[in-house]
């Protein structure tokens, strides 16, 4: 009676199961598996004489790649520069955000943090457009004797609005880790005889690794797919793959070559997450709350 | 919202929705501007003379339209006017080339009720069945005789109206003489001084049919070759000069106004336009040809709002409001009854009309210039580089 009364909880608890997962599981087979198989049916076709899918099967595609190396190696540089960048700007922001700065003041420079968000991004870098033109920046090193100097249309250009697009998505997550390191144990170890240089490294650091793991996750994979911040202050001269993958689809009409490069960028990706996830988890001492969201 | 909506007074809970749905893009600035009621004494005053047309009542337009157009190519005013007197809002989209207006409707749900597309591009509309035959009993203020049938022409296919005209235009480049010299005359000049004295000064359109055409200009070829060898001396060209290019970007005016960008690819209106805010600026058409145009009106197949697109089209073909269009935008018009309501200094301006010897030699963009395979991919080698 009572295994019965058991298997009965237990087939009633799988069906709930089930039905909670059911709007999960449909949402990611219909909007990422089905157009995953897509894309990659689509990459071993051909293009059609007005442009668009012809089916076929050919490697042509791939084989075209390396005409955008380019773009690839823009992306791998810059995607990691930014995330860096961002990272240790944004660490030091959260250290005090967390752990310096008086309670009362705390919510009103998180909303600080935030404000920009309230502001297209199109809007914003548009923005950064005026600053870094002739007109902005430039001139007002000119005034102080720095002369000619090129800023818009340049990687450099791309790199300021990447970093300060980005800086709030890492600044959160390590704002919110370091939020709930237990002080007791900065004080242990001070308390130890530990100088606070090495109080840092050693605990207050690897405690925040699940917070950098998270921030650093998500902007590198944004930057992977980003093109508006290339398009408007690179001037076209600054090329991601983003880039060329809206070129791809919108100029040339050429879904099969597009859907070879999306693929391939699914698996760089794929790739670099999983080797940083390791290593993220090696550093944290195998820690199971380092994870890649 | 209620009948209210539309003319002004919403809650403050709709406003910040309306205000968040401009702000995600969901709805046009123009849209958000009427239902939030900021737009209604603009609209009041542009429309005043043009309101209420008998024609609109007799059916049913519903209250919104999609237009899909170019960057700097309208007279807001208008727009305005066309709500006020039909209650049909317009939703505005705008693109950087025809290719990707292409692409879109390609790959379908695009939505738009009128887009303007480029001559050249017409028969693959037809062929690939994308845009409606034109019903002109529809568009009454459309007077064939007197709209230049030079352009008309370039809207129809195989003795099919796919088409009622916009305006028409050529494609030269603007120098700033603040700058550069005041006696530029050619195609070879533009990509020589490029790489050379206004090197990091100059832009070429993010749009292949203009690069690499103005590419093949420096050789003399056609500006449609699809010939290999005349191809890759144009990549040859346009990839040495990208290094010391400001810019490949077809929303140039930017960095002209600057001072950035000293020399760029450049149509007619935005040369009219620049001029008038930087008289420095020079419009040059290269003395080995290049392109004429004619943009239109048109309407892809299962547009949502068919009749509101024939309401809008022939709003647009209503001289006074044609020739505020032109006034806007500074393209030359084609119909001659809007042309006889242009300032003189439109009429006459050299931008607008330049002579003979430099219109002969210009070519229409060619159906196979927009399809080609190979001209596509040049172009994504060059912006690749």
């Amino acid at each position: 009676m009572s295994t019965s009364g058991a298997d009965k909880i237990g087939r009633k608890r799988k069906i709930t199961t089930a039905m909670l997962l059911l709007p999960a599981t449909a949402w990611y087979a219909v909007l990422l598996l089905m157009p995953l198989v897509f894309i990659i049916v689509f990459s071993f076709g051909e293009r059609g004489p007005a442009g668009g899918y012809v089916p076929a099967f050919t490697l042509e595609n791939y084989m075209n790649l390396p005409t955008r190396s380019k773009a690839f190696f823009n992306t791998m540089t810059l995607a990691p520069i930014g995330t860096i960048a961002c990272l240790l700007i944004a660490f030091p922001l959260a250290y005090y955000l967390a752990l310096v700065v008086k309670k009362r003041y705390r919510n009103l420079l998180l909303v600080l943090v935030i404000v920009p968000f309230w502001t297209s991004l199109l809007v914003r870098t548009y923005a950064w457009i005026f600053i870094l033109s002739g007109q902005g920046l430039p001139k007002l090193l000119g005034m102080f004797g720095l002369e000619g100097i090129r800023m818009i249309n340049t990687p450099g250009a791309v790199l300021i609005g990447i970093i300060y697009i980005y800086l709030p998505l890492m600044v959160f997550p390590i704002y919110v880790s370091l939020e709930k390191l237990d002080t007791r144990l900065l004080e242990a170890s001070s308390d130890l005889g530990a100088p606070p240089f090495r109080t840092f490294l050693q605990v207050t650091l690897p405690l925040s690794i699940p917070g950098i793991a998270t921030g650093s996750m998500m902007v590198f994979i944004l930057l992977m797919g980003e093109f508006i911040i290339p398009q408007m202050l690179g001037g076209g001269k600054v090329y991601f793959i983003g880039n060329a993958l809206v070129d791809v689809f919108l100029q040339s009409r050429n879904w099969p070559f597009g859907a070879a490069f999306a693929a391939t960028l699914v698996a760089i990706m794929l790739f670099t997450i999983t080797v940083y996830m390791r290593f993220m988890a090696k550093l944290s001492g195998g820690r199971e709350d380092v994870s890649v969201m | 919202m209620g009948n209210n909506g539309r003319r002004g007074s919403i809650s403050e809970k709709e406003f910040m929705e309306h205000l968040e749905s401009y702000r995600k893009g969901s709805i046009s600035r123009r849209h958000f501007l009427g239902v939030t009621g900021l737009g209604t004494a603009m609209m009041t005053v542009a429309g005043a003379g043009l309101l209420t047309r008998p024609a609109f009542a007799a059916e049913d337009l519903g209250n919104r339209l999609n237009f899909a157009t170019w960057p700097n190519y309208m007279d807001e005013a208008n727009i305005a006017a066309f709500t006020e007197a039909t209650g049909v809002h317009v939703n505005v989209s705008v693109f950087g080339s025809n290719e990707e207006m292409l692409a879109k409707l390609q790959a379908g749900g695009t939505g738009w009720d009128v887009f303007v597309p480029t001559n050249y591009t017409i028969s693959t509309y037809a062929d690939l069945d994308l845009i409606e035959e034109i019903d002109l009993s529809r568009v009454p203020n459309f007077n064939a005789a007197t709209n230049n049938t030079k352009f008309t022409a370039e809207g129809s296919y195989k003795g099919k109206v796919y088409t009622v005209p916009k305006d028409w235009g050529t494609t030269g480049y603007v120098v700033n003489t603040a700058h550069t010299r005041d006696d530029m005359t050619s195609w070879k000049e533009f990509w020589d001084t490029a790489v050379n004295e206004y090197s990091g000064r100059a832009i070429v359109h993010d749009y292949q049919l203009t690069a690499i055409g103005n590419a093949l200009k420096y050789f003399g070829y056609s500006f449609n070759s699809v010939d290999p060898a005349e191809l890759a001396d144009a990549e040859k060209l346009m990839i040495e000069a990208k290094p010391h290019l400001f810019a490949v970007t077809s929303d140039y005016q930017p960095g002209m106004r600057s001072g950035d960008a000293w020399m760029s690819m450049c149509w007619t209106g935005d040369a009219v336009q620049l001029q008038r805010d930087i008289p420095t600026m020079q419009y040059v058409l290269g003395k080995e040809g290049g392109e004429i145009w004619s943009d239109f009106y048109a309407i892809p197949k299962g547009a949502p709002h068919l009749a509101a697109a024939y309401a809008f089209i022939n709003f647009m073909q209503d001289p006074a409001v044609n020739a505020k269009e032109g006034i806007a935008h500074g393209y030359p018009l084609i119909d001659s009854r809007a042309i006889d309501l242009l300032p003189d200094e439109l009429k006459n301006s050299p931008i607008l009309y330049p002579a003979a010897e430099l219109m002969n030699p210009l070519e229409f963009g060619a159906a196979v210039s927009l399809t080609s395979p190979e001209r596509a991919e040049l172009m994504a080698r060059f912006k690749a580089a």
